[in-house]
């Protein structure tokens, strides 16, 4: 009966049979929503690319001369006439807009250019690798989901003594970074004990360390988001009613505290679904693994600009492809976010 | 109920249909190694198709005494007793599993407020039939049919649908429905309805009630619990009255309501607001009025301190409709009056109420304050007038700053424009803590610590800050135990006449209204049915709308009673 919106919203039993027999304009409002968050997509990939074709122009020297460079593998100056080939191939002598414009038309068929370094097309060297990155990933933000909802659904809520354990575990595990965290994981499993091998592998058994050593400090972070939302939903009447149905405590948390709790901790997955590579980067040279990671490390390093801006769009297009599923998982968490 | 219960039920209880036995109940609470008991000592016996009442304020232990009949109490509750029992088994010697077994099965409990006690995300069929589930009862099929038979037992009509439906997405009658389904899904045989019609509308806690009472009339036990006399009146046979965790009174319902024994009880009838109090106090003492120094002279005018003028606001519903919030409305306030507007939620009173304040901008009409353009002007140029006006919420908590405390709130109400120096502000906060009736130990208090009524105290010293002509109070007592709404609707009846303020009364209980206000709207459906002199109104109902209110109102406020 506070004087909001929602309960001072007219005729509420009209609103009902709108929610129900309207089918088509709310599949018309779906689709419509839809479109609006493809197009934001396209705009947000369309300006990592602008930014990483903007990058190569920045970088200093003559960028013919880098390419030769790249190719022997030593730097050394270059006669007009061995650059001459070179601008010929790639057309560096164009205006810098019509450069950009064949860029961009690659990238809409899908070409992402030829890498300097290795010859053949960047989809290719990543192709290869980015296998690996994403089954790194995704096990990673799994588990760290698996080990966040057992902490929290375990801690949250309990005597203070249990809470103040449950929320110090997370602000420390939150802050372990990555290299320290994959070394010692590695000296205690791998070396010390042998339950896994040292040298990662693709296999599932050889993905678990890795994967653990992303998803530990990703799920301390998630549990922080999740706790208070957690504690905030486990004092609403709805627990005692359903307490007072006959439901088991363990249950109520599970069944219906833990959906009011974790909009946060998806938000978090989304950027994490990013953030990883980052990380893996880090974790693939320790575990010596396979991965995108080492490919834009070497890449960097050896100024292998098409294979770096390859990377940057595939990046991109993963934090887009993340962030529609995030909204989508929102609304299926929370319907109420549908209506509004 | 299983027959393994009814094999444990003792004889004697089965031929007198002894429910539930509760003897000398104790609750204490420990923490951090001190106790402190909560319930002193409560006795009754609960019988099939009879109702026990419970009432009391908040804190005075009745909710906790009802939930250690559930082993709900919560962290760190020591429940005593000599006995404990209900259908012949011992409650005291119960463990986690026979409790989860009773719950939902033999005791059904209903809570306040469905939109927060039914879980917010999930259809409301499916919390129905999670009951059904959790007890093993029939397949998944069996228990969605069951759900919707549930649904048109309480009289929700169209269950296929509703069951579907959020418990937001429907109107606050329904969702109560369905609560008080789930509560009965197993048809157990003890209801308990924890302050079951708080904070809804009177045509719906009419609607609830009855429903209440067709479960009684099948049979159940039904213990109620509430804060409010007049709610239990109709269905209690028997009522205990808690004050400060101890039993103050006990007996039939007839005797208590019309003969009560203890000053406490006589106290919360009398403090049922209605026509028969208008124009006297509800409390047996006078608030004392503090005469104040600082006061600004009324700015003088002779007419109508508010004038509104064929209000119109359309809102635009979420899925693109167009709806008539308020559909021309008007009317005038002169000074020292009591103007009411009531109707139920979605009725477009609060929207008015808005409008008046110049907080929102009506499509057309318009709102003259002390006879000047009001709401025609823009922003800029009303912040001169804005002194004149002023609000009092429902809840104070969410309009105060928590991070502030008291002292804060009101010195920053005050204005440093006004007072510059901050000695002389104080002074001024002083004299609307006196005039409001809390002492100055309140200031370095934050609001969150502060009792309702104490917090409702602040927020009209703060509304009278830069004395107003006119306060409007949006719902301000409805979400107050009726002994905490008596004192403050005697605080603003003693400020009324001393002041000469002119109050716009909110609200959606005709019985408040009728107790204070000298003209009343009735709107229903953002259109003013019917207005006039309240005890007009009252007493000739032109309108089948005001006479539906009217009907639905408590027994106690409705009709004069014994207390005198």
């Amino acid at each position: 009966m506070t004087p909001t919106l929602q309960t001072e919203s007219p005729t509420p039993a009209v609103a009902p049979a709108v929610a129900g027999g309207g089918g088509t304009s709310r599949a018309l409002r779906a689709a419509r929503s839809i479109a609006a968050k493809a197009v934001g997509g396209l705009v947000v990939l369309w300006g990592a690319a602008t930014a990483a074709f903007a990058a190569q122009l920045a970088l200093p020297g003559d960028r013919a001369t880098v390419i030769l460079n790249v190719r022997a593998g030593q730097a050394m100056k270059r006669t007009p006439e061995e650059l001459a080939g070179v601008i010929e191939q790639y057309g560096l002598d164009h205006p810098v807009i019509l450069q950009y414009l064949t860029f961009l038309g690659g990238l809409a068929r899908g070409d992402l250019g030829n890498s300097y370094q290795q010859y053949r097309p960047v989809w290719d060297v990543i192709g290869e690798q980015i296998g690996a990155t994403f089954a790194l990933t995704f096990t990673a933000i799994v588990l760290a989901w698996v080990l966040m909802v057992v902490w929290v659904t375990l801690t949250a809520g309990r005597r203070p003594q249990v809470r103040a354990l449950g929320s110090l575990a997370e602000t420390v595990t939150a802050g372990l970074p990555h290299y320290w965290l994959g070394i010692i994981l590695m000296l205690v499993f791998a070396l010390g004990l042998g339950w896994f091998p040292v040298i990662g592998g693709t296999g599932l058994h050889g993905l678990l360390l890795p994967a653990l050593t992303l998803a530990i400090p990703l799920a301390g972070f998630m549990g922080q988001a999740t706790r208070a939302a957690f504690e905030t939903a486990l004092t609403q009447p709805f627990v005692i009613s359903a307490r007072m149905r006959g439901m088991g405590d363990l249950a109520v948390r599970l069944r219906h505290v833990l959906r009011h709790a974790v909009l946060p901790a998806v938000t978090l997955s989304g950027w994490a679904l990013g953030a990883t590579v980052s990380g893996a980067v880090v974790v693939e040279t320790i575990f010596t693994r396979p991965g995108i990671g080492k490919v834009l490390v070497t890449a960097v390093n050896a100024q292998d600009l098409p294979v770096v801006t390859g990377i940057v769009v595939v990046i991109a297009a993963a934090y887009v492809v993340a962030n529609l599923l995030v909204d989508v998982a929102y609304t299926l968490i929370d319907p109420r976010l549908r209506t509004s | 109920m299983t027959s393994t219960i009814l094999e444990s039920t003792t004889e004697t209880d089965q031929r007198s249909g002894t429910r539930l036995r509760v003897d000398n109940l104790r609750v204490g609470f420990t923490k951090g190694g001190r106790s402190k008991r909560v319930v002193h000592g409560l006795s009754f016996e609960l019988a099939a198709g009879e109702c026990v009442a419970i009432v009391g304020e908040s804190g005075s232990g009745k909710s906790v005494s009802a939930r250690s009949l559930v082993g709900l109490t919560g962290a760190g509750a020591v429940v005593e007793a000599d006995e404990l029992s209900l259908d012949g088994e011992n409650l005291l010697a119960f463990t986690g599993r026979d409790w989860r077994r009773v719950r939902g099965s033999q005791v059904g409990f209903i809570l306040q407020d469905a939109l927060v006690s039914l879980d917010p995300l999930r259809p409301v069929g499916q919390e129905i039939g999670e009951a059904l589930r959790l007890h093993g009862w029939g397949d998944k099929s069996a228990r969605e049919a069951k759900v919707l038979e549930l649904l048109a037992s309480v009289g929700v009509p169209d269950p296929a649908n509703r069951a579907r439906q959020r418990p937001d997405e429907l109107s606050g009658g329904l969702r109560q429905r369905a609560l008080i389904a789930s509560a009965l899904a197993l048809d157990p045989g003890i209801v308990v309805a924890d302050e079951p019609t708080t904070a809804l509308d009177v045509t719906v806690q009419a609607q609830v009630l009855d429903l209440l009472e067709e479960t009684k009339r099948r049979g159940k036990a039904l213990i109620l619990i509430s804060h409010d006399l007049s709610v239990v009146a109709r269905l209690a046979d028997r009522i205990l009255v808690m004050s400060g965790g101890h039993v103050v009174e006990d007996g039939p319902a007839d005797q208590v309501l019309n003969d009560p024994q203890h000053e406490y009880t006589r106290s919360l009838i009398a403090a049922v607001p209605g026509a028969h109090t208008r124009g006297r106090l509800l409390g047996s003492q006078v608030p004392p009025f503090v005469s104040v120094t600082s006061r600004r002279e009324p700015t003088p005018f002779a007419g109508p301190v508010l004038e509104a003028c064929e209000l119109v606001k359309r809102f635009r519903r979420p899925d693109g409709t167009a709806h008539t919030a308020v559909d021309g409305v008007s009317f005038t306030l002169e000074r020292g009056e009591t103007l009411g507007i009531v109707g139920e939620s979605g009725s477009g009173k609060s929207t008015t109420a808005r409008i008046a304040l110049a907080l929102e901008r009506a499509d057309s009409g318009s709102v003259r304050l002390l006879g000047r353009d009001w709401t025609s002007l823009p922003e800029r140029r009303r912040r001169p007038l804005r002194r004149e006006i002023s609000v009092v919420y429902q809840d104070p908590l969410s309009s105060f700053d928590p991070r502030w405390d008291v002292a804060r709130i009101l010195e920053d109400a005050v204005g440093r424009t006004e007072l510059r120096s901050g000695a002389a502000r104080r002074e001024r906060v002083a004299e609307l803590l006196a005039l409001v009736g809390l002492t100055p130990e309140v200031l370095g208090r934050s609001p969150l610590t502060l009792s309702g009524g104490q917090r409702q105290r602040v927020a009209i010293a703060r509304a009278l800050a830069p004395w107003p002509a006119v306060v409007v109070l949006d719902e301000a007592v409805s979400a107050l135990d009726v002994s905490i709404q008596a004192q403050i609707l005697d605080l603003l009846t003693t400020l009324q006449a001393e002041l000469g303020l002119s109050y716009l009364f909110i609200s959606h209980d005709l019985g408040v209204v009728s107790h204070l206000a000298d003209r009343v709207l009735v709107m229903k459906d953002g259109v003013v049915v019917e207005h006039g002199a309240v005890t007009d109104v009252f007493e000739n109902p032109a309108h089948p709308y005001t006479r539906e209110l009217i009907a639905a109102l408590h027994p106690l406020s409705a009709a004069p009673t014994t207390e005198g």
